[in-house]
């Protein structure tokens, strides 16, 4: 399906990939866009109570989308299977989320609504998701609280007995359900329970400590995985009618990450390379309120709630010699509060990606603080003496005390005497698989979900919007839209040694050996820091034309090494961590090219990706809604060997705004 | 800093496991207590030795998958998760000695690493409400008292890393099911399946292999998330009260 190659105007295009034919969604159905949803719930086909036990289903990942996902499907009465590499299903890195999770549900009746909820998500995308989606995750939302309210989930309550919201993310609506900062932790300890109530009525079959190393696709549809038992070592097959990747995001290709240290890109990788679409792989999400880098040894970054950004003030020193000052020695006539000085009106509450580049940029010009990593010092003071000074020290400790907390014990400091230090990290990844209205993936019987898909936040996502998402997808969408699937099943049986089930075993196999084989001189964190570096430096916050095509012939001879040199002790038929990261990197290292051939194909700014060369007079993201209102759906090109990734083909996905109109957006 | 690590190194379930030293020089006080480790592993991968193996996950301490006996206490000498736990709590030349979670309920896969299923089991057994997608009312619906919401809460921060099953003489699990019985008794929603609840989590509790508690507190004491030793009461007057059918 491959129109021959055409090289983009400046030409640079051609020599990374080539454009093949457009894709669309047709799963939406015709009408108004409040309809939508309900009346493709009424056309897709439903299936017998008594035949859903003769249906299968495989569900990788157990955050907040394959965790509520599996407990629903299990409930229906479908047979489920479902994989986590950790030891329980709770420890999924859903649980990470601090702030709170959106709906519309309007109990403050301050002017919330569905379509308020929906307008605010597509803004915030910067005007690069589907309408269709975004709409339908913004009419469910407000399901999602009743759910986990019925299930327990202690959210906030006032006296009354009434759950509390707040404003979070920048909206002028308070539309944000809590549990303190441990919102993710009681939505998933919800739905973990709920998956395991399937469990013990024995509707869902758990695999913990199992990866998905390969996808098995039969006749042109998913029927299967193939994962490794970290325990044993043991390849195993695994057959189904449908399967359902819930593996969340990539964040983990820049190394350092909010992300957990097991999160990975394998599943959807894999599943990519036997043919489901990667969209928008190069929108990231990079988050200003992070706790700084203290050292090369460092092996993740922590996030801390961007609420702080309510009351701390964010400066620089005005001069590289005061750097290395105790800041409380360095007078107020001396501090460049930046964002107070760049954007009068919003101040230090600009949007995350606004927040984080301007970091940079002071950092970048030699006015970063804190210790030196490398050569830079990486970090900008987040000052609270103005807000103690004006609210009592009892008051910022009501507010903020448990992230004051939380910063000492990771620092050493005190921020109540001393101004924190933050910067910037990756927190979220917007880019995943391409996925229809029905969250099926271009591959029949692959359905994505949650982080792992690419549909609802466009170029970049608001807060409180990621668990929603999640929950969305797992209790109410798919369970809806895989049913229209699963009603034509159940597909033919297939034999564990059919050509297609023993290629992918053998695929699997293969590789680990070759990984052991290998014996080089360098470890597999040593080849995924080095690609982190790439990827942050050319590939993070700003993005240029020649950084990229640098970035891509760097992340080409890295993984080159790799495959020549890495270091894999140990065994195969064992718990070998080693081995575990070793096939996770050499994913990432694919992964990492295609982000940067999607920036560099790229050529404007929206949301979290910031072309330098497209930008307004004043330093804002320019967009170019002319040549770039489109999904960009990747389709893998290369061998079946390792590290060969041949030229992606690029199928458009066109972006149509009939709810909604397009603007540019303005935070001066 | 320079340290000295004993650490518990065993190859498999079955295998016969022992301390073995090992010297860890140029630690900055900075560091996390895991990546101490990790640095000493990439050492032994570039020594040819295969490298020490240990959970964890988040590595902000919220996700409960680490968890190391450090030098005889849960999670270290600070009230918070390995991960979390600093270099900085340490003396230049100190011997730190490093084991898993022993617990006949925890049983080692390799090294520093256990199988905590036993956990998931319980939670099977009652841990949860059963509630149906599509099925909840409003959630203005159901009304809770702020103190009832507040103390389920705090009982709902258990992030089951099993701190509590390795402190505990006993080996027992009290603590960890004591605070899902608080967490869901607490709420209306949880009123219907309480009596049902709490004997199952017991029976499956016992059955896994933990010990009975004796009211030590070592479990709360080592807890990282501070979840208080009044739990076990709630559970204690819990399974009285549904033997006795008085709920």
């Amino acid at each position: 399906m491959t129109d021959t190659m055409l090289s983009t105007p400046d030409g640079v295009g051609a020599d990374y990939y080539r454009i093949g034919a457009p894709v669309a969604d047709t799963q939406a159905p015709a009408g108004p866009i409040a309809g939508k949803w309900t009346q493709r719930k009424f056309d897709a086909s439903l299936v017998n109570p008594a035949n859903r036990r003769k249906l299968s289903v495989i569900i990788v990942g157990t955050g907040l989308a394959g965790a509520s996902a599996g407990a629903t499907l299990g409930e229906a009465g479908y047979h489920v299977k479902s994989f986590c590499f950790q030891d329980t299903p709770r420890r999924a890195h859903s649980i990470a989320a601090q702030g709170g999770i959106n709906a519309a549900k309007n109990y403050k009746e301050d002017g919330d609504s569905i379509y308020r909820l929906f307008y605010d998500t597509v803004k915030g995308g910067d005007y690069r998701s589907r309408e269709t989606n975004v709409y339908r995750l913004a009419e469910v939302s407000a399901n999602i609280i009743d759910q986990c309210v019925a299930q327990g989930v202690p959210f906030a309550r006032e006296y009354g007995g009434l759950l509390d919201n707040r404003s979070f993310g920048g909206v002028q609506v308070s539309r944000t359900f809590y549990a303190r900062g441990q919102t993710g932790q009681q939505l998933l300890i919800g739905a973990y329970q709920a998956l395991e109530r399937q469990i013990a009525a024995g509707t869902v079959e758990m695999f913990t400590r199992h990866e998905m190393l390969e996808l098995i696709v039969e006749d042109g549809r998913a029927r299967g995985i193939i994962a490794r038992d970290l325990v044993t070592g043991e390849i195993e097959t695994h057959l189904a009618d449908a399967v359902v990747l819930a593996s969340g995001g990539y964040g983990n290709v820049f190394f350092l990450s909010t992300n957990a240290m097991g999160s990975n890109v394998t599943a959807n990788w894999r599943a990519h390379r036997k043919g489901a679409y990667f969209a928008n792989p190069c929108y990231t999400q990079i988050h200003p309120t992070c706790i700084p880098v203290s050292g090369d040894h460092q092996s993740k970054l922590t996030l801390m709630s961007e609420s702080l950004r309510n009351d701390g003030r964010i400066w620089v020193p005005k001069r590289k010699e005061d750097c290395e000052k105790d800041p409380r020695q360095i007078p107020e006539e001396d501090r460049d509060y930046y964002l107070e000085r760049i954007y009068p009106a919003f101040g230090n509450l600009v949007p995350r990606d606004i927040a984080s580049r301007q970091a940079k940029y002071m950092c970048d010009d030699g006015r970063g603080v804190g210790p030196m990593v490398g050569d830079f010092r990486r970090g900008v003071y987040l000052d609270f003496a103005d807000a103690i000074a004006r609210l009592g020290r009892p008051a910022v400790e009501a507010k903020y005390g448990n992230l004051f907390d939380m910063y000492a014990r990771i620092t050493g400091e005190n921020p109540y005497e001393t101004p924190m230090r933050i910067y910037p990290a990756v927190h979220y990844t917007m880019g995943g698989l391409w996925v229809d209205y029905d969250l099926s993936s271009n591959i029949p019987g692959l359905f994505v979900t949650g982080e792992a898909n690419f549909s609802d936040h466009g170029a970049n996502r608001l807060g409180a919007s990621a668990l929603m998402q999640g929950l969305a997808d797992g209790y109410f969408v798919l369970p809806n839209t895989i049913r229209n699937y699963l009603a034509k099943g159940p597909y033919p049986k297939l034999d564990a040694d059919s050509p297609a089930v023993a290629e992918a075993r053998a695929n699997v196999e293969e590789r680990t050996q070759r990984l052991l084989a290998i014996n080089g001189q360098r470890s597999v964190d040593s080849f995924h820091k080095e690609l982190g570096h790439i990827m942050w430096e050319y590939c993070g916050m700003e993005r240029t034309e020649t950084g990229l095509m640098k970035a891509i012939d760097l992340i080409r001879s890295l993984r080159a090494e790799f495959w020549r040199n890495v270091r894999v002790l140990g065994s195969a038929d064992t718990l070998n961590q080693s081995l575990e990261k070793a096939g996770r990197v050499a994913d990432f290292l694919e992964l990492g090219e295609l982000m940067c051939i999607d920036a560099l194909h790229r050529r404007e700014s929206c949301g979290g990706h910031f072309r330098a060369e497209s930008q307004t007079e004043d330093g804002e993201a320019l967009r170019h809604d002319d040549q770039f209102l489109y999904v960009a759906a990747w389709e893998y090109a290369g061998g079946s060997g390792e590290g060969e990734m041949g030229n992606p083909v690029l199928h458009k996905e066109d972006l149509v705004y009939e709810a909604i109109e397009l603007k540019q957006r303005s935070y001066k | 800093m320079n340290l000295t690590l004993k650490i518990w190194r065993q190859d498999g379930p079955k295998a016969r496991g022992e301390l073995v030293t090992y010297q860890v020089a140029d630690i900055s006080p900075d560091m996390s207590f895991l990546e101490m480790l990790d640095v000493l592993n990439e050492r032994l991968n570039a020594e040819g030795k295969e490298p020490v193996a240990f959970d964890s996950d988040c590595r902000e301490g919220i996700c409960g998958m680490c968890g190391l006996m450090i030098s005889g206490e849960a999670h270290g000498p600070e009230k918070t998760t390995t991960c979390q736990l600093h270099m900085r709590s340490f003396k230049d030349g100190e011997t730190i000695t490093i084991e898993p979670w022993r617990a006949d309920a925890f049983p080692i896969i390799r090294d520093l690493v256990v199988d905590r299923s036993a956990f998931d089991r319980i939670i099977q057994a009652g841990g949860f409400i059963s509630v149906n997608t599509g099925s909840a009312p409003d959630a203005e619906a159901i009304l809770v008292p702020k103190p009832n919401a507040d103390r389920a809460f705090v009982a709902a921060e258990c992030i089951g890393c099993g701190a509590c099953v390795a402190a505990c003489p006993n080996a027992s699990g009290m603590l960890f099911m004591g605070a899902k019985v608080t967490h869901l008794g607490e709420l209306p929603q949880g009123q219907p399946e309480r009596a049902m609840r709490v004997q199952a989590m017991v029976a499956t509790h016992d059955g896994a292999g933990f010990g009975g508690c004796t009211n030590i507190g070592e479990c709360s004491h080592a807890c990282p998330k501070g979840i208080p030793l009044d739990v076990i009461s709630t559970l204690n007057a819990d399974l009285r009260k549904a033997k006795s059918g008085r709920f």
